[in-house]
């Protein structure tokens, strides 16, 4: 027994589960020290954290586009942040208008409603032009085309959009009901919060429901495992691509929505990041699986939040915010080294082998 | 067939060194300018180049120097010594990857004799030693940080380089008067985007801030690209200062004006940028959460100003957006009258320009009557043990503090002035 382990461990892996080791013990010595200073109140980490899961929930909805696409395509749409940044963008200046009318005021939920159908109008219709125009054609192509053809729309749609509406950063206006705190138990917390929360948690029961319980859904599933089954089978393949690109764009309209009720700020570029950190909760949470995208999101939201202030203050690292994104990217290459399929991934890769 | 060609190719070249021989006679001047000498044609215009942001979300800043550049040309009637100005140039992204490689751009154009720019002072410090390498002379309308200027620092490029904006150590100082003296504010923490700016200018306010009293309870920075400010702002709530002085720019600004509303412990800190943050992107993009935000900037009044702001508005359809027209009227200017200064002038209305020359004279700007006051460049002045102003600094502009307020729908939202100081308070300050 101990003598087929020698065999099997190499160099390489001591290394890496030193490296491994040494991260889990800063991170524990870090959190520990800092807990000791006592710097932060609980209603200060409760607030941290309650951020943390409204920033994972739209991550997790942004996250949906990837992880269904590379899901039925096997490929990244790396577009797909520009998907997310069109809606909220175009819904911008609907929210102004109701704004200015008045009507946001009066008739605020309905108002809400309107500029989310125009937000996932708008990204369903990116997204599912991206399909026709860029992807379909390369089906067949090498796996490397449709990726680089991804990041060639990316950089189209950005500077189109620069191009629509400026450079300049667009205020979103503040909706009067969503001001304030509810006290929910004894703990007051910020109305824009909880409804993020809600709604992306209520989305993503939709998406989980569409995929397993519809009829469109099992075909999604089908052609995720075998297109040319799938096919035999009496399957509209394009079809059910484009609904599923339908489908990526819709929930990210809607993440871009969530988003700007968090940080009310547009611009052309403000796709990249959340971009990122979306397919990051993919891969975190198992790229192909609907429910590790949301445990990703939900893991990854709340160790951006939390993380640099819990890990890195007891450190005396100054200004630790700042190392939010090295914290968020530490944590996939730690998951990639342990366990290349993602949190949740590994079911489904051996169905699929 | 080839023999006959090579004739006629000979016969065209002497032709051509013939005819060039009977051209106008050779000139009369020898530069002898220890960094070369431009040399302007008689039909020749004399090129002035900006090196500004006028494109993304700090626009505002670099389009309104530009405007007060050219409503300076207007004034001069196009011309100086009789030949015609060109003005153009480089977007620089108020970055120093954007100054780098704007800089670069510029630097390979040898018609170029002085450079309006740059907006942002990261940018100056990459664009610098390629300017200054390349001869020419750069006044800047809006660089603000003191390392510019300051005797030995490594990004002093004077007399290469000289500026009608402030030096932030008079901003910094005048700031941290305002909020001790005025606002009451004994705790503050500030928050830097890493730019040369940003970081030299909090260092300066801290400073002042501790020396009247007060105490600083948290030094820290962001990344400029950063939308998600809750940890950063989590942190210096556990401070419970009275004020928050993040010296930085957009889009980076809104996001922590609107965020810090919501954090807890921080729903009444007073919040203050400085001039970076004195524009109309920063109402839009903040929204109704502008409300009672104050800046730190410089103060321009007198009828000259007056007489420019309606020139102003009429040529662009609009007041001024951002807070350094004035400052970049002047800087054109001096180096107008620099020029004229130095300029060698030929019968045949061909103008020789010496370098080092015009350096020198801008350098050596004595009361030069402009927009924004009388500018001498040349001097050193200390206030309460601070050098506000080294050889290079110009700035005669005093400073003021202002505070946004929320006029829903309005294009451009301008901040009223609230303080200026030596004057002392304007407006008593809304309560945050």
């Amino acid at each position: 027994m101990l003598r087929t382990w020698r065999q099997r461990i190499t160099i390489t892996d001591i290394f890496i589960w030193v490296i491994g080791l040494a991260i889990a013990g800063i991170v524990i010595w870090g959190t520990i020290s800092t807990l000791e200073q006592g710097r932060y109140s609980a209603s200060g980490w409760l607030d941290l954290t309650i951020k943390g899961l409204a920033l994972g929930g739209v991550y997790a909805l942004i996250a949906m586009g990837y992880t269904m696409v590379y899901g039925i395509l096997k490929m990244i749409n790396f577009a797909h942040s520009e998907v997310f940044m069109s809606g909220p963008f175009t819904a911008v200046f609907v929210a102004l208008g109701l704004a200015q009318s008045g009507f946001l005021d009066r008739q605020p939920v309905i108002a809400l409603v309107i500029i989310s159908l125009v937000s996932m109008g708008v990204s369903t219709l990116i997204a599912v032009l991206l399909e026709r125009i860029c992807y379909r054609p390369l089906r067949n192509a090498p796996r490397l085309v449709p990726l680089i053809t991804a990041i060639g729309a990316s950089f189209f749609l950005q500077y189109v959009f620069r191009g629509f509406y400026g450079s300049g950063s667009e205020g979103y206006p503040t909706v009067a009901i969503l001001k304030g705190t509810w006290n929910i138990f004894g703990i007051d917390v910020y109305k824009v919060q909880t409804v993020v929360i809600i709604s992306a948690i209520a989305m993503m029961v939709l998406l989980y429901a569409i995929v397993q319980w519809t009829k469109i859904g099992k075909a999604m599933r089908a052609v995720s495992e075998d297109k040319e089954a799938a096919e035999l089978m009496g399957i509209d393949v394009d079809r059910i691509i484009v609904f599923t690109f339908g489908l990526g764009g819709a929930s990210a309209g809607i993440a871009g929505v969530l988003y700007i009720l968090l940080f009310p700020v547009v611009n052309f570029y403000m796709g990249f990041f959340p971009g990122i950190k979306a397919f990051t909760a993919a891969v975190l949470g198992g790229i192909g699986n609907v429910p590790g995208a949301f445990l990703g999101a939900i893991i990854l939201g709340l160790l951006e939040s939390v993380g640099p202030n819990l890990f890195l203050t007891g450190l005396g690292i100054p200004s630790p915010s700042q190392l939010k994104d090295a914290i968020a990217f530490i944590v996939l290459v730690l998951i990639l080294i342990f366990r290349p399929t993602g949190l949740l991934g590994e079911r489904i890769s051996r169905n699929k082998a | 067939m080839f023999k006959r060609l090579s004739i006629i190719f000979t016969a065209i070249a002497i032709l051509g060194m013939v005819l060039s021989a009977c051209g106008p006679s050779a000139s009369t001047y020898t530069c002898t300018d220890s960094i070369g000498c431009v040399k302007i044609g008689p039909t020749d215009p004399i090129h002035i180049a900006y090196l500004l942001v006028v494109a993304g979300p700090n626009s505002a800043l670099g389009i309104d120097s530009r405007n007060g550049v050219e409503i300076a040309i207007d004034d001069a009637g196009g011309k100086i010594l009789n030949h015609t100005i060109k003005f153009d140039g480089e977007d620089s992204g108020c970055s120093a990857e954007g100054g780098q490689a704007a800089g670069t751009k510029l630097a390979a154009d040898p018609t170029i004799v002085g450079v309006i720019g740059t907006s942002c002072s990261s940018e100056a410090r990459a664009a610098l030693p390629l300017l200054s390498a390349a001869g020419f002379m750069m006044i800047s309308s809006s660089n603000t940080a003191p390392g510019l200027t300051t005797p030995g620092d490594k990004n002093n490029y004077v007399p290469a380089y000289a500026r009608t904006a402030h030096n932030d150590n008079f901003q910094g100082t005048a700031a941290a008067e305002y909020v001790y003296t005025v606002l009451k504010v004994t705790k503050a923490a500030t928050i830097h985007d890493g730019s040369l700016y940003a970081d030299q200018l909090q260092q300066v306010f801290a400073a002042k801030f501790k020396e009247l009293g007060g105490t600083i309870t948290e030094q820290t920075s962001v990344d400029p690209n950063a939308t998600d400010m809750s940890s950063v702002l989590a942190s210096i709530a556990t401070g419970q200062p009275g004020l928050i002085y993040f010296p930085i720019f957009m889009p980076a600004g809104a996001f922590i004006i609107k965020q810090a509303k919501t954090t807890p412990g921080l729903e009444h800190a007073y919040l203050m940028g400085a001039d970076g943050l004195f524009s109309p992107d920063v109402a839009a993009g903040a929204g109704a959460d502008i409300e009672g935000f104050l800046v730190s900037s410089p103060a321009v009044s007198g009828e000259p100003y007056t007489a420019f702001l309606a020139k102003y508005k009429a040529k662009f359809g609009t007041g001024p957006i951002n807070i350094f027209h004035a400052h970049a009227y002047d800087a054109f200017n001096i180096l107008k009258a620099a020029i004229e200064k130095v300029a060698v002038q030929e019968a045949d209305g061909t103008i020789y320009i010496p370098r080092q020359a015009l350096r020198d004279a801008v350098i050596n700007t004595v009361n030069f009557q402009g927009l924004t006051g009388v500018l001498t460049c040349n001097e050193t002045l200390t206030v309460g043990g601070t050098p506000i102003k080294w050889p290079g600094d110009c700035s005669a502009a005093g400073m003021a503090v202002w505070q946004y307020h929320n006029i829903p729908f309005e294009i451009f939202v301008s901040p009223e002035v609230v303080w200026i100081q030596g004057t002392g308070v304007i407006k008593p300050v809304l309560a945050p």
